[in-house]
């Protein structure tokens, strides 16, 4: 046990995702030795992440203002929505320039053990926004373990009677990978989602 | 496939351990307590990645050691196979595979094969229906490793249904919208599980059959499996008949799926799944009669031994012998009983027997000796006039006995 301002600050930082004891107290005397003005921009960072990003209020996404950005661009598409669980999955969809519709986060799967059920999720805002008819087709895009199928499942299910394109990610063999390394698995998916090749 | 070398850091009483093994029956002897079962027990655990003695990993840790690691080399037809595994309790274990580490410990499974008799086994007749739950679930891992992970799957999904169900009994109504979908999974899941332990009971029950005339002798009941269920089409507890047709996936996961829906209320009142493949039992059947609670201790003895041996020739007449592990089993049977086991012992490509008396042992199996005392394993080659010779002898290695 150290005095009483590390200690505070190590175990703070042992509460964020990730980081065990020994890393807590790595990153606390890393702080403690660097150069005050980094300490400070790391302070203000914390201090601005805090006071000016909140969530967007269309796709629960995070945003500086009202609507985060994608909400906001008049050139993406909206009769196609994906819908995923985290902020971070939108940032990883964005980075594959593919997608130009819109998104909604859900903010987590649904997962009983965690006390996480349809309620504790933006299933509600998710059924709003489809209401007015706008969207088209949905794209259910949330992680492919079992908390995240059940999840796509359970919307599927939930969206079924509007008619809807519903669709899911197809999950199976890495791009640029080598078939005698995939795992049985991911294998036994990719049977199951093979493509029929048109000559 | 035989083990050719073991390797044990910290792992029981041993504080290191370095065996250099032949093919063919090898003896460890030594008094109680001296640590033969924790040599051999580190062998069964390259297969199944689980001790026979204790359900936990933190035992199998020498006391005061973080960690511990079996090594070995297991020479496969004119391949040798190099395993290692780090045991991490309470942390996930490190396991690799001629050097390469494993991405997923599990894929180990299936790959060492061992079949591993020991005292504990009678519970597999006489204890709970987990236990023979584990010995199906365990050879359904090696003889199909695929089969691991849909396990593992279906207890997970099995742990948030019944998350779910104890919330649901709170507040009716709003978690039945999520029921469905669990369902949905369960009895995927569940489907592949029971119509695989249909599959392994039927091409086992003629081993088990034959298996058992061998242990019991002349004029024994004749021994049979089958499989109670909370699955309708699963099974009723009653021997499987030969060639009968076995239900598939898709039949079961229907026959699932419909026998949750009636057991619905029942489900929301407990609290808990009620209907699925971790409900079930593997029956032991002597003639009509179901070996728990009607057959004798001497009979339950022989069902436990010849369900192993059963394993033992299932695994051989699918390509492969298997490393035949008999853990302190000779002094407790009678003469029937343990020529019969020595006559598989002698057949099988390798042996590994532990005995507190080596004359517990017939003697045809005695011809290599690991003597295990004060912390120290040693080989010693016999003669085959029975002489030490005593050029052969190997120092194996140091212990950590105190």
């Amino acid at each position: 046990m150290y005095e009483g301002a590390v200690q505070d600050l190590i175990d703070e930082l042992g509460r964020l995702p990730g980081v065990g004891p020994k890393s807590a107290q790595r990153i606390a005397f890393h702080l403690l030795s660097a150069e005050s003005a980094d300490v400070t921009r790391l302070v203000a960072a914390l201090t601005r992440v805090q006071e000016s990003v909140r969530f967007c209020v269309t796709c629960y996404n995070v945003a500086e203002a009202e609507q985060c950005r994608i909400c906001r661009d008049p050139r993406r598409v909206d009769d196609v929505l994906c819908v995923v669980e985290e902020p971070k999955d939108v940032v990883a969809i964005e980075r594959t320039r593919e997608f130009r519709g819109r998104y909604h986060v859900l903010g987590g799967a649904i997962s009983p053990i965690d006390g996480v059920g349809p309620d504790d999720l933006r299933v509600k805002e998710l059924m709003t926004r489809l209401m007015n008819g706008a969207v088209t087709e949905l794209i259910i895009a949330t992680d492919p373990n079992l908390e995240g199928e059940a999840t796509a499942a359970y919307l599927a299910r939930l969206v079924g009677p509007m008619g809807l394109a519903v669709s899911r990610l197809a999950s199976g063999l890495p791009v640029g990978g080598d078939l005698e390394y995939a795992d049985e698995v991911t294998l036994g998916r990719a049977f199951e989602g093979r493509r029929r090749i048109d000559a | 496939m035989y083990l050719r070398h073991l390797q044990v850091g910290d792992f029981r009483s041993w504080e290191r351990a370095d065996l250099a093994l032949p093919p063919g029956p090898t003896v460890f002897v030594g008094r109680n307590g001296e640590g033969k079962t924790n040599l051999v027990e580190a062998v069964g655990y390259l297969a199944t990645m689980s001790s026979h003695r204790v359900s936990g990993d933190a035992p199998l840790v020498r006391h005061g050691a973080g960690q511990a690691v079996v090594r070995a080399a297991l020479r496969r037809g004119d391949r040798e196979l190099l395993v290692e595994i780090e045991i991490n309790p309470g942390k996930a274990n490190r396991v690799r595979v001629n050097r390469a580490p494993l991405p997923r410990p599990r894929e180990l499974l299936g790959l060492v094969r061992t079949v591993l008799f020991a005292p504990e086994d009678l519970s597999l007749v006489r204890g709970d229906p987990t236990e023979r739950r584990r010995f199906l679930d365990e050879l359904l891992a090696t003889r199909t490793p695929r089969l691991a992970g849909v396990r593992s799957d279906y207890d997970r999904v099995l742990k948030q249904r019944n998350a779910l169900l104890k919330t649901a009994r709170l507040a009716r109504g709003k978690a039945m919208e999520t029921l469905d979908v669990w369902d949905g999974h369960l009895t995927d899941l569940g489907g592949q599980v029971l119509a695989a332990r249909l599959r392994l009971i039927a091409d086992l029950a003629p081993h088990v059959a034959e298996s058992y005339a061998g242990v019991a002798g002349e004029g024994a009941d004749v021994a049979g499996l089958g499989y109670s269920s909370t699955v309708p089409l699963a099974g009723d507890g009653a021997a499987l008949p030969p060639d009968a047709p076995l239900p598939g996936v898709e039949e079961l996961t229907a026959a699932m799926a419909g026998r949750i829906a009636e057991r619905r209320g029942d489900e929301l009142d407990r609290g808990m799944t009620l209907v699925g493949p971790h409900r079930d039992d593997l029956v032991l059947h002597l003639g009509s009669a179901p070996a728990k609670g009607f057959a004798s201790h001497g009979e339950s003895w022989s069902l436990a031994l010849a369900l192993k041996l059963a394993t033992f020739a299932l695994l051989r007449a699918e390509g492969e012998d298997p490393v035949l592990v008999l853990d302190d089993v000779f002094a407790t049977l009678d003469a029937q009983r343990r020529s019969a086991l020595a006559a598989v012992a002698r057949s099988a490509e390798q042996t590994l027997i532990t005995a507190a008396v080596i004359d517990d042992v017939p003697a045809e199996l005695r011809l290599t000796r690991v003597e295990v005392g004060e912390g120290v394993a040693l080989v010693v080659k016999e003669s085959v006039a029975g002489e030490s010779v005593a050029g052969d002898a190997v120092p194996a290695g140091t212990g950590g006995q105190p």
